[in-house]
């Protein structure tokens, strides 16, 4: 049985576009890696998926039930980290989580205190005197601590600084070891090529890539940034190269060898590698969205 | 349960203020009374004759110099308009508030179907109602007892009763509107709590604005009427239900199809 099975799901906004035929499996066990730029659609699939919105054609099922009649059952098995964070003011962490807990009628004490202990969490602060990444770890803790057989994480970590980061996804390579499958949307492209086996591309509304890390591999991209002079030559993988006199800017995804030792025969100050941003692997791999893979 | 509990203790302060304010007024207004009753017969003249204002307030009707003539005035002005609002208010934002603070993503994205979620926010406005209107009691009666008056009875059961009747109107209307509301929403409740009060004040000046007293719920809380009658008028009531009823059904029917954005 599959985690998550979406047909032809279609959902729109009044006449504003939210998703279009979407077809997704995410096998049960799978970490799966959902991303896609800001405003992608990435939000309505998951809101879809949980009921908080009804499509306007298609079907998603999870565990095989539907998410629109069996939506409570579904919620049971289901922890969910919202993109955007908001609790109940005037109330401490502890008492969220019981809230929380009391809602699933579910005592998840034992767990909640050993998350809140990995993650450094005080559960005597009041939630809206939180930092936001205490609020994240505070919801973080809501998604886990029932021990969900399916994490749908949306962007889960905006605002975690790099210690909790990798801690948090420790949790959730163990999680997933035990048989959790877990689902992340980002639109981070590192952070699902790190930690996910299986991804899907989604861009205005439609998938436009799916298929094994190994397969997507090919946006191994990185943007390089160099202040100084160089000769870039006959280096092979330079794409999008715009420069000046005193900067060169280009996508590149040669080798890394060739591309340290064209550097180093230039007059460099400064280099920056970054992670292109999604909208340029899109746009340098796919076309403008009409490819697949 | 774990809903009712939750906004049970979430609307702690508001209820506190609410029900503290309005026992407040209403003990100052009856320690008044030993005060203001010497001078009532001048009062009484006066409040007589301002013409419509004077029928506005049914008091052409009602005598000033007794203690529950007074108390339905006065009294009944305090906590007909202090609960209306409070009714109101808590009505109309029971179900917008979740999504106004943002919180409605938290709260459904637990296993509870949207018609408990409904169901339990009603129940803990009822019960935050009733728990108001028994406080209130409890303390008019005290301060009634202290300024050395016999209890009025029925006539006392007979006023607070229609506004406990009154408040679960509006609280039922509201939540009704509260499930179309996305926003901040306590202009709507105030509003609509200020509106149905005036519409009585109209339908009091004059026979032909009579109608008004089957749309307002302040129709049958005319202390007056109840005085003089010794009873509720049960038309008025029946309608009043009606609406009410009518609130909390478009209430579900909107609820558990609603889109949270």
């Amino acid at each position: 049985m599959n985690a998550i099975q979406i047909d032809d799901l279609t959902k729109y906004y009044g006449k504003t576009r939210g998703i279009e035929h979407i077809d997704l499996t995410v096998p049960q066990g799978d970490f799966f890696g959902f991303i896609g730029p800001n405003g992608a659609g990435k939000s309505t699939t998951i809101r879809t998926l949980l009921g908080l919105i009804r499509q306007n054609e298609g079907r998603a099922q999870i565990f095989g039930m539907d998410t629109i009649k069996d939506r409570e059952k579904i919620l049971a098995r289901v922890g969910y980290l919202p993109s955007e964070v908001s609790f109940y003011p005037g109330m401490r962490v502890r008492e969220l989580l019981k809230l929380s807990a009391s809602l699933r009628r579910r005592d998840c004490r034992k767990i909640s205190g050993l998350l809140c202990e990995r993650l450094q969490l005080d559960t005597t602060r009041k939630v809206e005197e939180l930092s936001f990444g205490n609020r994240r770890k505070t919801a973080i803790i809501c998604a886990l601590q029932h021990e969900p057989d399916l994490l749908i994480l949306d962007e889960p970590t905006s605002g975690l600084d790099p210690l909790m980061q990798r801690e948090f996804f420790e949790i959730l390579k163990e999680r997933n070891k035990e048989g959790t499958t877990i689902f992340l949307s980002s639109h981070i492209l590192s952070e699902i090529q790190h930690n996910c086996t299986q991804a899907a591309m989604i861009r205005n509304g439609t998938i436009i890539a799916r298929g094994s890390m190994a397969e997507l591999s090919g946006t191994g991209a990185k943007r390089i940034n160099v202040r100084g002079s160089v000769d870039l030559g006959a280096l092979i993988g330079v794409r999008d190269l715009h420069s000046t006199p005193e900067n060169v800017d280009f996508l590149y995804t040669g080798d890394m060898n060739d591309l340290l030792q064209t550097l180093s025969a230039g007059d460099i100050q400064d280099i920056t590698v970054t992670e292109p941003d999604l909208d340029e692997v899109f746009l340098h791999y796919y076309g403008q969205g009409s490819g697949r893979i | 349960m774990t809903i009712v509990k939750h906004e049970l203790r979430h609307g702690k302060t508001t209820f506190l203020i609410w029900t503290a304010t309005i026992a407040f007024l209403l003990m100052i207004c009856i320690f008044l009374f030993p005060e203001i009753q010497g001078d009532m017969d001048a009062m009484g003249e006066l409040f007589g004759s301002m013409g419509s204002f004077t029928a506005a307030f049914g008091m052409d009707r009602l005598n000033f110099g007794t203690l529950i003539g007074f108390y339905a005035v006065e009294c009944g002005n305090i906590l007909g308009l202090g609960g209306a609002f409070f009714a109101s208010l808590a009505g109309v934002s029971m179900l917008s508030k979740e999504e106004k603070d943002k919180t409605a993503e938290f709260l459904l994205t637990h296993p509870v179907s949207r018609t408990r979620v409904a169901g339990e926010k009603l129940a803990a406005l009822l019960i935050q109602i009733a728990a108001m209107n028994l406080i209130i009691l409890a303390f008019s009666l005290l301060s009634i007892g202290m300024i050395g008056e016999d209890v009025p009875w029925k006539e006392i059961i007979l006023l607070h009763g229609a506004y406990f009747l009154l408040q679960l109107e509006l609280a039922g209307v509201c939540f009704g509107i509260s499930a179309f509301l996305r926003r901040g929403s306590a202009g709507v409740g105030i509003g609509l709590g200020a509106m149905m009060y005036f519409l009585n004040l109209i339908a009091n000046m004059t026979d032909h604005a009579k109608f008004l007293k089957y749309i307002t719920p302040f129709g049958y809380c005319e202390g007056a009427d109840i005085l003089a009658e010794g009873r509720l008028h049960t038309g008025y009531i029946a309608v009043g239900i009606m609406y009410a009823c009518i609130g909390i059904a478009a209430a579900y029917w909107r609820y558990t199809k609603k889109e949270i954005h």
